[in-house]
């Protein structure tokens, strides 16, 4: 089941075209990754999810209502971790966890302290001594302690250090064992890849790539780095070959994935006599897409769709 | 050793300046513009030395002291009649001035993690401190002198060069204290809400302490830094010395503050912040709790503001009458009527100026939705099961409910007042009628609030436009003698002037339906739009 659906999602401000035909959906117990590089679109697309934002055109559904129109109903639903935490500085930690998590309806009191607990945070201290990693530990308290189905958390990591990210990520797998819906978009993609079943890219208002890991992965290119007895010739010709550098250890070149077998079989009748290969990570995918220009922005098919 | 910790102060400086342009500029002008004013509607006001005396034998009593300061009123000419009614409330907003602009390029910008990335960039630990005081020396420096040629240049017999550059230098230096203040309440204080109170109290404090002195003890009034300003007895015998006293005091302040920045941390104080709740408690639960948790303090010190202004006016009521007989300005502006008191014809001029004053507080308190939007903690409450209309009607609500509070008040600070210095009371019910008729009228600022806020998000500040400009109009506009019409485009100059005038009770009917219909379109609007900063 659909939890959140998004379809030709266009957001204008002014003559700025913000989003350009996003489409984007999440299903029911699925953890949804949504990355791109800074001023992309992705806080914008959620403010439009969110009906912070209106839309200019496109249709937005979260439990298959409209976003806009039925915001109160759906928020009922919905937990919410801003990117930028901006809290009143004359409330304590404690007070504004206990207003979010009644403005939502539910009441969760040992959860709110157990979590309090576990992010080590001092909930009488005044929200404008609060670091930003504190008003964060705030922000997801509040989220995680509600009995939500949709959780939306906008880069909910970036101040937090090493060890309440780990508890974080206990967070998230706790929800994916309940089942829950979860839209994370993060600039960690270590992360992203330890927690996200899927992938959304997002680039210049436009989601270039969706899919499983796996289906993003068989998109780019492996990495080899080979020894031969005789040198390879006619390398950098074969389709697929990309990057062929010379390096003291042998010939360093990248290969599509599809074009792996083809590319073997030719370097094979030069005598192996090492190999080494290093799996795409999803950092390489990241990069090949944020720093490929305007004409490469779209290269082969959307797994997802 | 000391020079390294100021380097680059020069450079901050022009910063801070490039900041603060129109903000400065704006002071600077507003401030002037009163002073120049007044002294030549004077002149057009008192035509001979005859008409000021008998303004100064009305002037005469302790009321009028306490609020205005001493004078000289054995020679009333128009300079020491300007120096005694303007000087020193247009020192009282020169010094606020300083406060603001001075608590935010401190504790302000330091609270908001401004000064931490200043301090990472090769400047001295001191230097933004110093670049702020530097600014505000400037901004007090120019004030003196635009006030001082400004009112040499209206050219007026009694106002001589010496004594006008005298007069700004009063409101310069004013400044100049007050600006210290801040800057070691900035220090001291852990936040910029504590380094305003603390210091508009102690601006406050001096005010209300000369009030008593003056009264009592002309002398002890020299311990107050607003007591200095009517001691420099601009254009009679034109003192330098409390000029001297206020740049000693400045500099005392300034290097008070340096010292105590120097020996702490950042993004500390010394006054000790007590922990919180740990939960919220059973009020805060919803956006009408949190609306109101946020504008609580606020609403507190303007409703005792509201009451004391009341009384202020109130206070004054004993002598009215030996007040307006020899007042040809007010007689010009009060016809006389039939079967009423002078005193009573004057409620309604009070009630006027003190319902505008009454409109300041839910305006601010409606435009703190727009606040908290820019500030994007809106975004919290939308994202949960929060409507905007719930939202935005929870801050309707509680403006519609300072207006009440706040008229309310002065009314009774009025009435209480004026029934304790009068030989016959005034009637309660008529007093509180006449102010309650101005609600409809304070009810359509904060339509136009609440308009503004839902269709025009960016155009908010224009409210105060409004307020302004009703304030300009009725409170001068009588005295200047306006075009009426320029008053009928504010709700203010629609009510009936009770008890003077009948009250008329379809003009209020109107007024209530044009507030509303603007609070509805408001209303709708904030459905209809993006929400962003």
């Amino acid at each position: 089941m659909s939890m959140l659906k998004v379809t030709n999602l266009t957001k204008k401000f002014g003559d700025f075209k913000a989003l350009d035909g996003v489409n984007l959906e999440v299903n029911e117990g699925e953890i949804m990754g949504f990355i791109g590089p800074n001023g992309a679109g992705k806080s914008t697309t959620i403010k439009v999810l969110l009906g912070i934002l209106k839309a200019t055109d496109g249709e937005v559904q979260i439990f298959g209502k409209d976003a806009w129109d039925d915001a109160v109903e759906i928020h009922k639903r919905v937990a919410y971790v801003p990117g930028d935490v901006n809290l009143w500085p004359n409330l304590t930690g404690g007070e504004v966890i206990d207003l979010f998590v009644k403005l939502r309806g539910t009441n969760h009191k040992s959860r709110r302290d157990e979590l309090i607990e576990k992010f080590s945070l001092d909930p009488k201290k005044k929200c404008r001594t609060y670091s930003k990693g504190n008003r964060q530990k705030v922000a997801l308290i509040a989220a995680f302690s509600s009995d939500a189905d949709l959780y939306i958390l906008d880069e909910p990591t970036s101040g937090l250090d090493p060890l309440m990210e780990n508890i974080f990520q206990e967070c998230v797998k706790d929800l994916k064992k309940q089942g829950k819906s979860v839209l994370l978009s993060s600039h960690i993609l270590s992360e992203v890849e330890k927690l996200c079943d899927k992938v959304a890219i997002i680039r210049k208002g436009t989601i270039i790539e969706t899919g499983t890991l796996a289906e993003l992965r068989h998109l780019t290119r492996t990495q080899l780095l080979i020894e031969t007895k005789k040198p390879v010739k006619n390398l950098a010709e074969l389709k697929g070959v990309h990057d062929v550098e010379v390096k003291e250890q042998g010939l360093s070149f990248q290969v599509d994935t599809e074009e792996l077998d083809n590319v073997l079989r030719h370097v094979s009748q030069f005598g192996v006599l090492k190999l080494e290969s290093a799996p795409p990570t999803l950092e390489d995918l990241f990069m090949r897409h944020y720093e490929s220009g305007d004409n490469e922005a779209t290269p082969g098919a959307g797994g997802g769709n | 050793m000391a020079l390294k910790h100021l380097t680059k102060t020069g450079q901050l400086s022009r910063f801070i300046l490039r900041l603060d342009r129109v903000k400065v500029s704006l002071w600077l002008i507003g401030i002037t513009f009163f002073t120049l004013i007044v002294p030549a509607a004077f002149e057009g006001l008192y035509e001979n030395q005859q008409e000021r005396d008998a303004m100064a034998e009305t002037m005469a009593n302790p009321a009028m002291t306490a609020m205005v300061g001493p004078g000289n009123l054995e020679n009333y000419t128009t300079g020491a009649m300007t120096t005694h009614q303007m000087l020193l409330m247009t020192a009282l907003v020169a010094g606020l001035m300083s406060i603001l602009l001075v608590s935010r390029h401190t504790r302000g910008d330091e609270e908001d993690g401004r000064i931490e990335l200043i301090r990472s960039l090769p400047a001295g630990r001191l230097s933004y401190l110093n670049a702020a005081l530097v600014v505000i020396t400037g901004t007090s420096v120019v004030l003196a002198l635009i006030n001082g040629f400004g009112l040499y240049a209206l050219g007026i017999e009694t106002m001589d060069l010496a004594g006008s550059l005298l007069y700004g230098a009063g409101l310069g230096g004013t400044a100049l204290v007050f600006a210290g203040v801040a800057a070691v309440f900035a220090q001291l204080s852990e936040s910029s809400r504590g380094t305003i109170g603390l210091s508009i109290g102690v601006l406050l404090f001096s005010y209300l302490f000369r009030a008593v002195t003056d009264i009592s003890n002309e002398s002890l009034s020299w311990l107050s830094p607003l007591g200095w300003v009517t001691k420099t007895e601009a254009y009679t015998n034109n003192n330098w010395g409390p000029i001297f006293l206020m740049v000693v005091a400045a500099a005392i302040l300034f290097i008070l503050a340096n010292y105590l920045q120097s020996i702490r941390d950042l993004e500390s104080g010394f006054l000790p912040s007590k922990p919180g709740r740990s939960t919220a408690s059973s009020f805060l639960q919803g956006p009408l709790g949190l609306a109101w948790r946020l504008q609580r303090t606020g609403a507190f010190f303007w409703a005792i503001g509201m009451f004391v202004l009341g009384a202020s006016y109130g206070s004054v009521m004993g002598d009215m009458e030996s007040f307006f007989e020899g007042n040809e300005m007010l007689q010009q502006m009060l016809q006389p009527v039939e079967g009423l008191t002078l005193t009573e014809q004057f409620i309604p001029m009070l009630l006027i100026v003190m319902s505008i004053m009454a409109t300041v507080p839910p305006v601010i308190a409606m435009n703190k939705l727009r606040g908290e939007e820019k500030k994007e903690r809106l975004d919290h409450l939308l994202g949960r099961a929060v409507s905007r209309t719930q939202l935005m009607g929870g801050y309707l609500l509680l403006a519609v409910l300072n207006a009440f509070i706040m008229i309310s008040l002065t009314a009774i600070g009025l009435w209480s007042a004026a029934d304790a210095v009068m030989e016959e009371g005034l009637s309660f019910s008529m007093i509180y009628g006449a102010a309650l008729a101005y609600l409809p009228a304070t009810l359509v600022m904060v339509g136009l609030a609440v308009f503004l806020a839902g269709v025009l998000p960016k155009l908010t500040p224009f409210v105060w436009a409004y307020v302004l400009y009703s304030f300009f109009v009725v409170y001068l506009g009588n005295l200047m003698q306006f075009p009426e019409w320029t008053a009928k485009i504010s709700p203010f100059g629609h009510v009936a002037q009770v008890p003077v005038e009948e009250a008329a009770f379809l003009p209020l009917f109107l007024l209530c339906v044009v507030a509303a219909a603007l609070m509805a379109l408001g209303l709708i609007g904030f459905r209809k739009r993006d929400i962003s900063a």
